[in-house]
């Protein structure tokens, strides 16, 4: 066994030697890798940073002139790409940091908590993707909920803007500064504080990574509810406040549900313990969904507790091909009725995002080697008893095959295969940054609808960009993205509004995961109405009044101007 | 021309291994099982055999409890054409799977046997080469590269020697072994999945094969390999000169 594992990794390490590729589980290592030591990334993605670093610059260097004047008192955010540049103004009521300040913070914090340092601020300012950077000139590491507490205190009386930040591996700039907020990191909050064996009920604070706690369930035979691309950096205090979804949505529902507490430090200090573990409790409204979701614009979560599902030992992908769209949908409602309890991911994804996984992602292996189709769907299974959950499966993929919903198919047969299907799917978000500039949108459109957006942005753009589609069709969640050689103003005029605009007229929501950010604070209108979007004003007002956390985020800054 | 190949059924690759609390071996209780990787590699080289149209038949053959009939099943599925399943007890050796592989080359006769080089369970390597000395049959092992001549009746293999690689010409029939670049393994399609349940699997006993268990070898005990201890970052040159003169005493 070991000198099969050694070979493989001696393999993958020559391949990555001779040809600079790598292999699926090499290239998975790699890219978590680059998110967690995002302030020293790999060689592999280096160049795709400076690539988007030359963009930056001769994107910005106009503006320069323009604001260098007033650059101090009123500097400007603009949107880099992806979404169409608008511009912000830094709320003038915000104060700026000063030496009391900093001596206020060390105080508290001790020097180790209170980071200066260029290199980590930079690598704390900007987003994941490079699309958002902050100049933000100081990062809080509190270590506990008391230091929170006093710190948002203190902030709140002196009227310092503040971003929380989990793992930083947001997509639409929720986790960036916009301009110079104090960033407030929870990574050192990592403990687990316990874990019931019999309830499966996790309770452990903010910080902690998800992948450190799947591999701790792992450990205790439970698997966490949610699962996403982003494991390896993202931690749980900003899947609960981003409201991820990810994999596994479909078997195990959304944080919502498994979730059952929270404890929260609101703006001004005061720590609100929800952190309760019951899966029953009908006292009074029930805040702890407030802030599930409101990506830390109402308060900085600090602990959670987590209802874990235990884990299954056998599971079961398959990778399939299907003709048209039409199919897929046939095939998700037979899963449904077939497959039943054991259904686990109904992930999809068409032709032109296959065509680039294959192009961009080397050592991904096509299921299909010898044709290709419009359209793949991956199934995962996942139940207690293999011989059961086979039966199951061959029964539905037969009488599928039968009714031509299929036209090929692969069914792993080990962990190994299972793992490459994976893959095919997880890498999509990789491969597209490697083609270039990429426009994504993240949207829930009912699903015998979702494909007709694709296919009208598709005729709009023509040859200028390519249209890719892929998501979780059992979720009804279809991820857009539009790649492009370069960013570039003339295209994104033919995407915005008018994907927005489509999304809303069919009562679709313009962000099904990945939440509203910077990128969408003031596209909230095209899902949300007026009254609603009023009175989740009116809650932020009430919980922060003088709305120093994550400003100019989810919500359109112009309903908090004072007049 | 026929080709036999043996596969084996162990603990998934990727599954992280537990040994047993009482030390007798690695738990298997429910873990996912798979086909022997280096097996699946044999496997994949008989069927690339077979659809250049040297051989006309893929045979393959396991030894072990029920269970092993899925990984026949996957074995099937990839495209073999017939399976043998011998039933026995999960735990044999080396020698008594050679003596019932020779038993079942009796019966089948085929032109070739290709197994994978060891199993990734016990990593014994000693089954191939048991075999073809019993078969008293040519051996070429480790092999990374395979070409048939069927005019000659002769196998062309490439083997990975230490600094560099050994070709070996062997007359039929033979014993191969494959490595692990031999070729990569292709998945099992729909199409042939549903087609395999229907191919034959013939079953033997030990019996009808007149084959014994013994053996000489006995397990004392499994234990997992020490832990590594984590590595401290130290703050000075002297630190790390004290630390390798009086810890690790190198210098």
């Amino acid at each position: 066994m070991e000198e099969w594992k050694a070979t493989c990794r001696l393999l993958t390490h020559c391949k990555h030697l001779f040809h600079g590729r790598s292999t699926p589980n090499f290239q998975r290592f790699c890219s978590s890798g680059c998110r967690c030591h995002f302030n020293q990334p790999s060689e592999s993605i280096k160049p795709y940073i400076g690539y988007y670093q030359q963009e930056l610059k001769s994107f910005s260097r106009p503006l320069v002139s323009l604001c260098m004047n007033q650059w101090n008192r009123c500097r400007s955010q603009y949107r880099l790409f992806a979404s169409q540049a608008t511009i912000i103004q830094r709320r003038p009521d915000f104060s700026t940091i000063s030496s009391e300040d900093l001596s206020y913070f060390k105080n508290i914090l001790g020097e180790i908590g209170v980071v200066q340092d260029e290199e980590t601020l930079d690598a704390v300012n900007t987003d994941w993707m490079r699309k958002y950077k902050g100049t933000s000139k100081l990062m809080l590491q509190p270590r506990t909920v008391e230091e929170v507490s006093q710190i948002l205190k203190y902030c709140n009386s002196r009227c310092l803007a503040v971003v929380p930040q989990g793992g930083n591996t947001g997509l639409v700039g929720g986790s960036v500064p916009a301009f110079d907020e104090v960033i407030v990191s929870i990574s050192h909050m990592n403990k687990i504080i316990s874990f019931d064996k019999v309830s499966g009920i996790l309770v452990c604070e903010a910080g902690c990574i998800l992948e450190n706690l799947i591999a701790f369930l792992d450990n205790e035979g439970f698997v966490m509810p949610l699962d996403l691309g982003a494991k390896g950096s993202c931690q749980i205090g900003g899947n609960v406040s981003t409201n991820a979804g990810g994999l596994r949505l479909l078997r195990y529902g959304s944080l919502h549900g498994s979730v059952l507490g929270l404890e929260v430090v609101l703006a001004n200090g005061t720590v609100l313990d929800m952190l309760g573990t019951l899966r029953k409790d009908n006292t009074g409204y029930d805040l702890k969904h407030l802030f599930i979701g409101s990506e830390g614009s109402l308060g900085i979560v600090t602990k959670v507790s987590i209802l874990t599902p235990p884990k299954l030992s056998s599971v079961n992908v398959c990778f399939l091909a299907c003709k048209d769209y039409a199919s897929c949908l046939k095939l998700l409602l037979e899963a449904k009725r077939k497959l039943g309890e054991i259904l686990s991911a109904f992930e999809f994804l068409d032709h032109d995002a296959m065509d680039l996984v294959l192009k961009h992602l080397e050592g991904v292996r096509n299921p299909f080697p010898f044709s290709m189709h419009n359209f793949y769907v991956l199934i995962e299974t996942t139940g207690s008893s293999e011989s059961y959950d086979r039966e199951k499966l061959d029964a539905f993929l037969l009488n599928s095959m039968e009714n031509d919903l299929i036209s090929d198919g692969v069914v792993a047969q080990d962990i190994t295969q299972a793992s490459s299907c994976w893959h095919i799917r997880e890498g999509i978000p990789e491969a597209l940054m490697k083609a270039g500039g990429v426009y994504k949108y993240d949207l829930s459109i009912p699903v015998e609808k979702m494909y007709d957006l694709v296919e009208e942005m598709r005729v709009r753009l023509d040859a200028s960009a390519k249209v890719v589609a892929y998501g979780h069709l059992g979720d009804g969640n279809l991820h857009l993205n539009i790649s492009t050689p370069q960013y570039d103003d003339n295209i994104l005029s033919q995407i915005e509004p008018f994907v927005y605009e489509w999304t809303s007229k069919h009562k679709g929501s313009i962000s099904a995961e990945h939440g509203l950010g910077l990128m969408k604070a003031n596209k909230i209108h095209y899902t949300k109405s007026p009254e609603t979007v009023q009175l989740m004003a009116s809650i932020k007002k009430l919980l922060d009044p003088s709305g120093i956390l994550n400003p100019y985020k989810v919500l359109p800054p112009s309903l908090f101007t004072k007049s | 021309m026929k080709i036999m190949v043996a596969i084996k059924r162990v603990v998934d690759y990727a599954v992280k291994i537990r040994v047993k609390p009482d030390k007798s071996g690695v738990e298997t209780k429910n873990v996912k099982m798979s086909m022997n990787p280096f097996c699946e590699i044999a496997l994949e080289e008989a069927l690339r055999i077979k659809e250049s149209g040297l051989a006309s038949e893929v045979v393959a053959v396991s030894v072990g409890p029920t269970q092993f009939l899925e990984t026949l099943r996957t074995g099937l599925a990839m495209g073999a054409d017939r399976a043998i399943h011998v039933e026995a007890p999960e735990k044999i050796y080396p020698l008594t799977i050679a003596k019932i592989l020779k038993a079942l080359v009796d019966v089948e006769k085929p032109g070739l046997l290709l197994l994978g080089k060891q199993a990734i369970d016990n990593d014994q390597n000693q089954t191939g080469q048991m075999v073809a000395g019993l078969l008293k049959w040519p051996q070429g092992t480790f092999a990374s590269k395979v070409v048939l001549d069927k005019e000659k009746q002769v196998a062309t293999i490439d083997r990975e020697v230490d600094g560099g690689i050994e070709t070996l010409c062997l007359d039929l029939p033979a014993v191969i072994t494959t490595d692990l670049r031999l070729n990569q393994p292709r998945y099992a399609t729909l199409p042939n999945i549903m087609k395999a349940k229907s191919k034959p699997i013939k079953k033997f006993t030990l019996q009808d094969l007149n084959v014994e268990i013994k053996s000489d070898l006995e397990v004392v005990e499994v234990t997992e390999p020490p832990k590594r201890k984590s590595g401290v970052i130290l703050s000075s040159v002297d630190e790390l000169i004290d630390k390798l003169k009086n810890e690790a005493r190198v210098i």
